[in-house]
């Protein structure tokens, strides 16, 4: 099984592409799962898939269509039922700079 | 006989002729929840007076001599991951603690239109990622038939709730064995169907290629039942197959004389525990001797659906789950009182790190690797090439023979805690259920026997919208063996 090259470095990339604040401890843990799990996905790279299409929708559905008519949506109200901030009919955000 | 232990089927029978009522039904599983939960914690919520007052209802419309079908007056449990209005659905995450679904799952409003009564919300891993229900933000569910035990997972607590019949039947979802595995591990019938079969409208989504709603009972013939309930094509989910759904009632008890029956080799020896083995070889038997052909069949590439899932399955995940934001709802940092972020970004990257736990973060940060610029076509595009061998492996095993039997779970049910700490260890508890998914072909798990007193699965595999084979063999393996009428000590006394 090839090792996988996984470093803390690459760990605080990918945490912050994926906008999850970590720790110290938990870049050290997640480091070491990633080493272990990507190696074990890497044994892919052994399987010779030339020729072969990639599959995108296991059912076989193609494109599926709908009349373009507007239907019932959630109100305003419904939609900012959950929202922990909101003012004004808006969701509210803080500061984006 | 205790109400909640009957079947759906004895039950609508006895309240069709009106032996007895709805809600004497709903009041005996609400009671065994009661004597049982507290020790085995399958529900996260249970909904005791709405369940009686939607059980008189049923009541009400059987004296006036209106039924509205099998489920009409029968009592289920529901994995906490179905939008239900006027209720929480957390996925036993932090993150949806609180949140209440503006809009009703497909899935929940067929079964309240049937008349089924809703008795609560089940536990599951976090956002259904995991196979033993440990990773739940709220609780770890036992193994009725050992309480030391996990009940597999991620559903669970579905799983466990008709196994100590507290339920009569229950909903859960797979999206790598999430119902065969539990289903396998409790001792009942799990079902997943074909991908697209049943809607998953309001189910929320772990890795939409592969999720799949279905049921698990105690009989085949009730996931039968459940299944022609919840079944058929829906215009809010446009992956769900408009084929009709035929009836399943007639695949029921039915001979299987001449039926093609494979036995893929790479199902079976290392890593799978012998007993287990044993038990499902002495089922291949009886089918055999109920007149099926035995055919060997391989499945070359199957080596590889695990890590083809690993890549899969978190990319899709990663995406799934931008959604938590903490700012359209959910768990948010700027509306908790103990963190203080300063910017939009801040309040991203602190709602996921509180609001999820750990095999989340994992599987979300893993899906972001794989589909990052540099990695996605040595990973995800390569993942979705091996997907394609596996398909054309399972397409040529149905030209041979018209199901598979395997077992379903290499090992019976684990000690809690013994795997929780090494998630290649826990992903591997599904080896045999995961290229199902990826396949997209139905599933279901059976009763089969017994390694050291607990439950060992049969695994029966049909070609896309092959339901009815698998009802099939199913139904006439249960009419000749009893192991599904084995109950877990804890409710005999």
């Amino acid at each position: 099984m090839e090792k996988a090259n996984i470093t803390k470095s690459d760990v605080e990339k990918i945490a912050h592409l994926a906008r999850i604040e970590l720790d110290e401890a938990e870049k050290e843990k997640f480091t070491r799962n990633f080493e272990n799990i990507l190696a074990f996905v890497n044994e892919l790279q052994n399987v010779d898939t030339s020729g072969v299409e990639e599959i995108s929708q296991i059912a076989g559905l193609k494109n599926v269509w709908r009349e373009d008519e507007a239907g019932k949506s959630l109100s305003n109200e419904e939609a900012l039922k959950n929202a922990p901030a909101s003012e004004k009919g808006y969701f509210k955000v803080k500061e984006i700079l | 006989m205790k109400l909640n232990e009957l079947t759906i089927k004895e039950a609508s029978y006895k309240l069709q002729n009106g032996e007895i009522t709805s809600v004497e039904l709903t009041k005996a599983c609400l009671d065994q929840i009661e004597k049982l939960d507290q020790k085995v914690e399958a529900f996260l919520e249970v909904y005791s007076e709405e369940a009686i007052e939607s059980a008189k209802e049923s009541d009400k419309r059987r004296e006036m001599g209106v039924s509205n079908g099998p489920l009409d007056g029968i009592p289920y449990a529901l994995k906490d991951v179905f939008a239900t209005p006027n209720h929480v659905t957390s996925a036993a995450s932090k993150i949806l603690e609180n949140y209440q679904a503006p809009y009703e799952a497909t899935t929940v409003q067929r079964l309240r239109k049937a008349g089924a009564i809703i008795l609560g919300r089940t536990n599951t891993d976090e956002f259904t990622m995991g196979s033993s229900t440990e990773t739940s933000h709220f609780q770890t569910t036992k193994n009725p038939w050992d309480l030391s035990r996990v009940p597999g997972g991620s559903s669970g607590g579905s799983a466990a709730a008709v196994a100590a019949r507290m339920a009569l039947f229950s909903i859960g979802t797979d999206t790598g064995g999430s119902i065969r595995q539990p289903a396998a591990l409790c001792g009942i019938v799990g079902i997943k169907p074909t991908y697209g079969r049943v809607s998953r409208f309001g189910e929320f989504p772990m890795a939409s290629s592969l999720d799949q709603t279905g049921p698990f009972a105690q009989t085949v013939e009730d996931t039968s039942l459940v299944l022609q309930t919840i079944a058929g094509h829906d215009d809010y989910d446009s992956t769900s197959i408009a084929t009709p759904v035929p009836d399943y009632t007639k695949s029921i008890n039915k001979n299987i004389t001449d039926l093609r029956v494979g036995i893929p080799k790479e199902f079976f020896g290392e890593g799978v525990s012998s007993k287990t083995e044993e038990l499902v070889h002495a089922a291949i038997e009886q089918l055999r001797e109920k007149g099926a052909h035995i055919v060997e069949v391989s499945l070359p590439n199957i080596k590889y659906a695990l890590a083809v899932y690993y890549v899969l399955a978190p990319a899709e995940v990663s995406s799934n789950l931008a959604r938590y934001d903490g700012i359209h709802y959910g768990y948010s940092a700027t509306t908790d009182k103990s963190q203080d972020p300063k910017n939009l970004y801040e309040d991203y990257s602190q709602s996921r790190k509180f609001g999820f736990g750990d095999e989340v973060k994992r599987r979300v940060m893993l899906g972001t690797y794989v589909l990052s610029a540099g990695y996605y076509d040595a990973y995800y595009k390569k993942a979705q090439k091996v997907r394609s061998l596996l398909k054309q492996d399972f397409d040529n095993a149905f030209k041979e023979v018209d199901c598979l039997v395997t077992p379903t779970s290499p090992t019976p049910a684990f000690k809690i805690g013994e795997k929780s700490e090494n998630p290649l260890e826990m992903y591997k508890s599904d080896i045999l259920t995961i290229s199902i998914n990826l396949v997209g072909i139905p599933g279901m798990s059976i009763p089969c026997g017994f390694e050291n007193n607990l439950p060992v699965g049969m695994q029966i595999l049909g070609n896309q919208l092959g339901e009815e084979i698998l009802f099939k063999v199913g139904s006439l393996y249960q009419a000749v063996t009893e192991w599904h009428l084995a109950k877990p000590d804890i409710i005999q006394d």
